[in-house]
């Protein structure tokens, strides 16, 4: 399996944001992490990969098949991507809510194996004592969780997570990025992550793009793309690149004087 | 601080929800049976159950003129108590979910008084928007203005930037509107126009006929099977529009094609009772408390409980002076919204459990 992005451009109504993108040759089994400041285009890649949004220019392609000649059931079994935005106010339980995202592409009646998939990944992701609570009445960072599980649960080649950290506490960060960790080792889909902290990154992912205004700047080997200079740049402030004892790098930041 | 579940438990937990869901919907099927055969029993002629049972199981038993009375008089109306109820109920149910917004229905978007002002237009200047109608003329109208005014409220949903505030502004802005044009078709009425037009506006179910329950009976038949089918994309729905298109929803298209199903619900509803508001609003609320949004059971749950509202309405509308019956609209007004309003604050902290 692969995922690969050519020469792509993509926007909204006329305007561009993402300017002749090339992501070479994504194989399965790669914690990707898509760094980069805010409204850099990252969101929009992810919506065009997932095919929300038609490409102006380029291609995205899964193992040489182009997404946009795929039917969008198939594109849904084949790539999951969680949006930003998670939070409403039904009155679903998370168990229920994560089922509904699995019976999206499974058929309408719900089979055994549906319900073992669903207790498994609510399992993995250390959310089996939520799975009876009502999604209204979760916390921003429980229900983030949820999100990243409703992702999980469809067992896709491409999975596309804007921003599962961002509302979780230094635990639950390297809980969830632990979990999606072991699912890249364990399934082998690619998995793209967008993230903020550079450190989260470096501890988790195999690779990195970076992206500002919508173009790529970067890509490759954490240790290789947080050493450059461009981090510092794309970010405005000045950075070092550290080893701990451990051997984790770290990424010292200031902000310039 | 995390106690794990185990997902055998886990599995439980959810399949002993689906079968307290199955029982929730088992009894409330049963209270509207027994409703509705209370409402068949109910009249001006004061026939013991027995008697009702034995006409209703061979229409000829007690002669002539109680088959007339219970088959000809008391069956149609229960009959169309229930099915107006299943209608207006699937309809609200449905706009609240593609409109995500819990106040969505035939009444409040300005459906009922688009169909009001339709019927005013039949009555005052006996004009016809599908001319050779004949005697179904006042009916057809409120149908094609209710409909004329689902199609718009479609339309609206497709500009951009029309969130769902923006369509209850929307349903507001059509209310005021059929209402100033009704109040200019009763300013131009004779007296006994404007007696008809204030009789059809307060909601009748006396103008019920075998010929209007068969077609809103097929209705039916042909929107729960069609929304049952839709039933996994219409509750990713209700995690949010982008959350939605996320999992593969195609959220234009499953919008268009539900707005369609229930805008022939509400307009035959509408058109058959004339403006009874509430049910729209009542029977989905009720169903989410009861089983929440998983749509496999909150459809047909709305459904039922908006039946079993409209029939209790029924027979409260003859019991409360013999041998009078009110308008069921002013009914489910005066009765409904208090028992309405403390369910709501009496259950809505307990809704999950």
């Amino acid at each position: 399996m692969t995922l690969s992005i050519s020469n792509l451009s993509a926007g909204y109504s006329g305007h561009t944001v993402l300017e002749d993108i090339n992501v070479p040759i994504m194989e399965g089994g790669t914690f990707i992490g898509l760094i980069g400041p805010n409204a850099s285009g990252k969101s929009t890649l992810f919506k065009t990969l997932a095919g929300l949004i038609k490409p102006m220019s380029g291609s995205v392609k899964i193992n040489d098949e182009d997404i946009t000649n795929l039917k969008r059931k198939d594109r849904s079994r084949r790539v999951a991507y969680m949006p930003q935005a998670f939070g409403c106010n039904a009155l679903l339980t998370v168990f229920e809510s994560v089922l509904l995202a699995l019976k999206q592409t499974s058929g309408w009646r719900v089979k055994s194996d549906n319900l073992d998939r669903v207790s498994d990944t609510l399992n993995a992701l250390g959310l089996s004592h939520l799975a009876s609570r009502g999604i209204a009445d979760l916390s921003g960072g429980q229900a983030q969780m949820v999100a990243v599980a409703q992702t999980l649960v469809r067992a896709p080649e491409v999975i596309l997570l804007d921003e599962p950290t961002s509302a979780l506490d230094l635990h639950h960060q390297l809980s969830i990025m632990t979990s999606i960790q072991t699912e890249v080792g364990r399934r082998k889909p690619v998995v793209m992550a967008a993230l903020h902290d550079l450190n989260l990154a470096a501890k988790f992912c195999d690779r990195l793009v970076l992206l500002r205004d919508g173009k790529v700047l970067a890509d490759g080997l954490p240790a290789d793309i947080l050493s450059l200079p461009v981090i510092g740049e794309t970010y405005r402030v000045e950075t070092d690149l550290e080893k701990t004892h451990r051997g984790a790098l770290y990424v010292d930041a200031r902000l310039r004087a | 601080m995390t106690t794990d579940v185990d997902p055998a438990e886990m599995r439980q937990a959810y399949s002993k929800q689906i079968t307290r869901r199955y029982i929730m919907i088992a009894i409330v099927t049963l209270i509207l049976l027994i409703s509705f055969f209370v409402d068949v029993a109910t009249g001006p002629g004061k026939y013991p159950l027995s008697t009702v049972f034995d006409v209703f199981t061979d229409p000829m038993s007690h002669g002539v003129r109680l088959k007339v009375i219970v088959w000809d008089y008391r069956l149609p109306i229960a009959v169309t108590a229930v099915l107006v109820g299943a209608l207006l109920a699937v309809a609200g149910a449905q706009m609240q979910t593609i409109l995500n917004n819990p106040l969505a229905e035939p009444f409040t978007l300005g459906v009922s008084a688009a169909a009001s002002f339709g019927a005013s237009l039949a009555i005052v200047l006996g004009f016809s928007v599908i001319p050779g109608v004949g005697p179904f003329l006042v009916t057809v109208n409120a149908f094609v203005f209710a409909l004329l005014t689902c199609g718009f409220i479609l339309f609206a949903t497709r500009l951009k930037g029309v969130g769902s505030e923006t369509m209850i502004l929307f349903g507001i802005a059509i209310f005021f509107t059929f209402n100033a044009l009704l109040a200019l078709m009763q300013y131009m009425a004779s007296e006994d126009q404007i007696a008809r037009i204030v009789f059809w506006m307060m909601g009748s179910l006396s103008r019920a006929s075998w010929g209007k329950i068969s077609l809103g009976t097929l209705l039916l038949c042909i929107a729960i099977p069609f929304s049952l089918y839709r039933t996994w994309p219409m509750t990713a729905l209700r995690m949010g529009e982008e959350t939605a298109e996320s999992m593969g929803v195609d959220v234009g298209r499953l919008r268009i094609e539900m707005l369609i199903c229930v805008s022939l619900l509400a307009a035959t509803a509408v058109s058959f009772v004339g403006t009874v508001g509430f049910i729209g609003l009542v029977g989905p609320h009720i169903a989410r408390l009861l089983v929440g949004e998983d749509q496999r059971f909150f459809v047909p749950l709305s459904a039922l409980v908006g039946a079993l509202v409209l029939s209790l309405t029924s027979l409260i509308s003859k019991s409360i002076t013999p041998g009078i019956i009110y308008p069921i609209g002013i009914i489910t007004a005066l009765i409904g919204v208090p028992v309405f309003v403390s369910i709501i604050l009496s259950t809505r902290r307990e809704r999950l459990s």
